[in-house]
């Protein structure tokens, strides 16, 4: 198995480094999250995890979630193509323009948000007649989360995108492939396994996302409470065991989803391969 | 690379990493001693104060008041450093193990947790200075808009149908449990008032609010910069900053009948302040709070002073209102928390029960 190592030396130094830094820095915090769970007995932790709050959260959590992984997915792809594909004057500045919601404090993006899209703000006054409700609703804590995972899609598939060559689609052209035919059979699939990573980034960063969106949300019982602030609410009431047994849940349900995506991507880059 | 000395270089990785971990926690365990060893008259003192959100420039000015006094006292220097933040989470960080010499909350809940969780004050902390350890207090008072079109005077008002109420969220903001309870006590007190009639009350109260933010300011921000809500229910020293940053022509500040009176506790960390040597600057930090020089300070940011003769100086600044204690309604703030506030509690009850 270790055989191989390549030229280089080193591989033993900085595989031990590597496991000595995510054990330190990933796996020990994680572990002192199940050990104050297990604080907790059975019925503790299952009237925890499933009361009628707790559920509505995680509805409202992961629906907005996937929601804004997908919205980010399709525009973020629109957005990779366009910045590595044509040149045109403001072109960089795009590109920076991309970066912002890594480097914003999320409250201020949440407080921006938010008051453009309120009642009274810049968008909000044309939407509310129409009866579109952004700020304090559910379709605001998905605007937020849309917001902070831009990046990820963007900047994933972006490299792909600039390494395809122009000649495998000249190729495809020169054999008859019309272009929607060029873009689903050529393009598609080579874009496809970095496109599932940046959803699954975009969608890993929003299951976690306060900051931004406790200004935006209303923060109402049961309708757009999101599961993070349901952790911060236990732990006003110093109920560590409760608040990380909401986060045990959150945890395990984000490694299944983020792990199917893994599998998917696998597949996906196999596929291209084959 | 053979398999052993991938194994062995691994490993020498680990060991270097250990090495650094252990040798940090030395360097930082070694000049404890210092100054606890040295406990006798310190030269030069610094304190942590751990405090909440809306004391900041209060105590950016006592901390200047104080080090005057104690070179005048002691002949010492001493620096006070500032923490702020939530005022749950500010305790929480002291239980953590924050190395806070004094702690400055919001709520005495808070400061009892302490005791409680953390072990690090005695359980009768609030005995050991005047006024129930509260040099200064503060109440909830109401924000309408110019000319108070919807004519709130008092808490009845606020549950009429079609007045917006702007309050943070109770389970997130210690001033929102403040607010709760003052709603509470007002109709406690009502004629013919019992529990029922008092959860019925804050029960419309609460289905009056659109927004419930996390914490005050944001309330604050809803109200004055969104536009949103006819009413705002804050601190009464947020009141007064409101009124001086947006002005007479935008708000005014309504003072109901009756309100809450807000104690927000002082207390000194002992098993810090005995771990450092700073006992003795600790306590005369916290003491000094209650000297007329430093009740002018509180008045001068809108807190209500304990020291009569200076409340009696200013008594035009503070609307008269008959204030009532968490102590007298509610049997103290752990009392209070547990029926209200904690999960299944008569909060929650209001949003899912119908």
């Amino acid at each position: 198995m270790l055989k191989k190592s390549g030229v280089l030396p080193g591989f033993g130094l900085t595989l031990g480094y590597t496991v000595t830094y995510l054990g330190l820095l990933v796996l020990l915090p994680l572990s002192a999250l199940f050990i104050k769970t297990s604080g907790l007995d059975l019925d503790g932790f299952v009237s925890a995890v499933t009361s009628e709050r707790a559920l509505a959260a995680y509805k409202l959590t992961f629906t907005a979630s996937l929601g804004a992984a997908a919205v980010n997915a399709f525009f973020g792809l629109i957005v990779a193509w366009v910045l590595v594909r044509y040149s045109f004057p403001g072109r960089s500045i795009c590109d920076g323009l991309v970066d912002l919601p890594f480097a914003l404090p999320t409250a201020v993006a949440g407080i921006a948000l938010t008051t453009v899209y309120a009642q009274s703000g810049a968008v909000g006054q044309y939407l509310e007649p129409l009866g579109i409700k952004v700020a304090f609703s559910e379709l605001g804590v998905m605007t937020a989360l849309t917001f902070i995972g831009i990046p990820f899609v963007v900047r994933t598939v972006q490299p792909v995108l600039e390494e395809l060559d122009n000649d495998v689609e000249e190729a495809a052209a020169v054999l008859g492939a019309g272009r929607w035919y060029t873009f689903r059979r050529v393009i598609f699939p080579a874009v496809l396994p970095a496109l599932l990573t940046g959803f699954a980034l975009a969608f890993a960063r929003a299951l976690g996302e306060y900051g931004s969106v406790v200004f935006i949300s209303g923060n109402m019982p049961l309708k757009t409470e999101i599961v993070p602030l349901l952790i911060v609410t236990k732990l006003e009431q110093y109920d560590y065991a409760g608040a990380t047994a909401l986060a045990t849940v959150m945890l395990t349900a984000s490694f299944l989803v983020l792990f199917a995506v893994n599998l998917l991507q696998r597949w996906a880059r196999r596929s291209v391969l084959s | 690379m053979n398999r052993r000395s991938y194994l062995f270089s691994s490993l020498s990785a680990l060991v270097a990493l250990a090495a650094v971990c252990v040798g940090c926690n030395k360097s930082e365990a070694a000049p404890q001693p210092g100054p606890a060893g040295s406990a006798a008259p310190a030269k030069e003192v610094t304190l942590l104060n751990v405090s909440y959100d809306p004391t900041r420039e209060l105590y950016a000015e006592y901390n200047k008041l104080f080090a005057e006094h104690w070179k005048k006292k002691s002949g010492g220097t001493v620096t006070v450093k500032q923490s702020h933040g939530g005022s749950g989470k500010q305790a929480r960080a002291v239980i953590d193990g924050l190395e806070a010499d004094v702690v400055t909350l919001a709520l005495a809940y808070d400061v009892d947790q302490l005791a409680a969780k953390g072990k690090l004050i005695p359980e009768n902390w609030q005995t050991r200075l005047p006024s129930g350890s509260a040099p200064y207090t503060s109440t909830i008072v109401f924000v309408v808009r110019k000319g108070n079109p919807k004519g709130i005077k008092d808490w009845n008002d606020l549950i009429k149908p079609g007045v917006q109420v702007i309050t943070p969220n109770p389970k997130t903001s210690g001033g929102a449990r403040y607010v709760y309870l003052a709603g509470w006590g007002y109709a406690l007190r009502q004629p013919g008032g019992d529990e029922a009639k008092a959860k019925d009350y804050v029960k419309n109260l609460y289905a009056n609010v659109p927004v419930l933010d996390s914490g005050a300011r944001g309330s604050t921000t809803t109200f004055a910069e969104r536009n949103i809500g006819d009413v705002l229910l804050t601190w009464e020293n947020e009141a007064a900053l409101m009124l001086k940053e947006l002005g007479k022509e935008k708000i005014e500040v309504v003072t109901p009948s009756l309100s809450i009176l807000a104690e927000p506790p002082v207390s000194v960390v002992d098993k810090v302040v005995d771990k450092r040597g700073t006992r003795k600057a600790a306590e005369e930090y916290l003491s000094f709070l209650y000297t007329p020089e430093a009740q002018e300070l509180a008045v001068k940011h809108h807190y209500r002073p304990r020291n009569e003769e200076v409340m009696k100086k200013h008594e035009a600044e503070f609307p008269k209102l008959t204030l009532f204690t968490i102590d007298e309604v509610f049997g103290g703030w752990t009392k209070a928390q547990k029926t209200h506030f904690d999960d299944g509690g008569v909060f929650d009850s209001i949003y899912t029960k119908k």
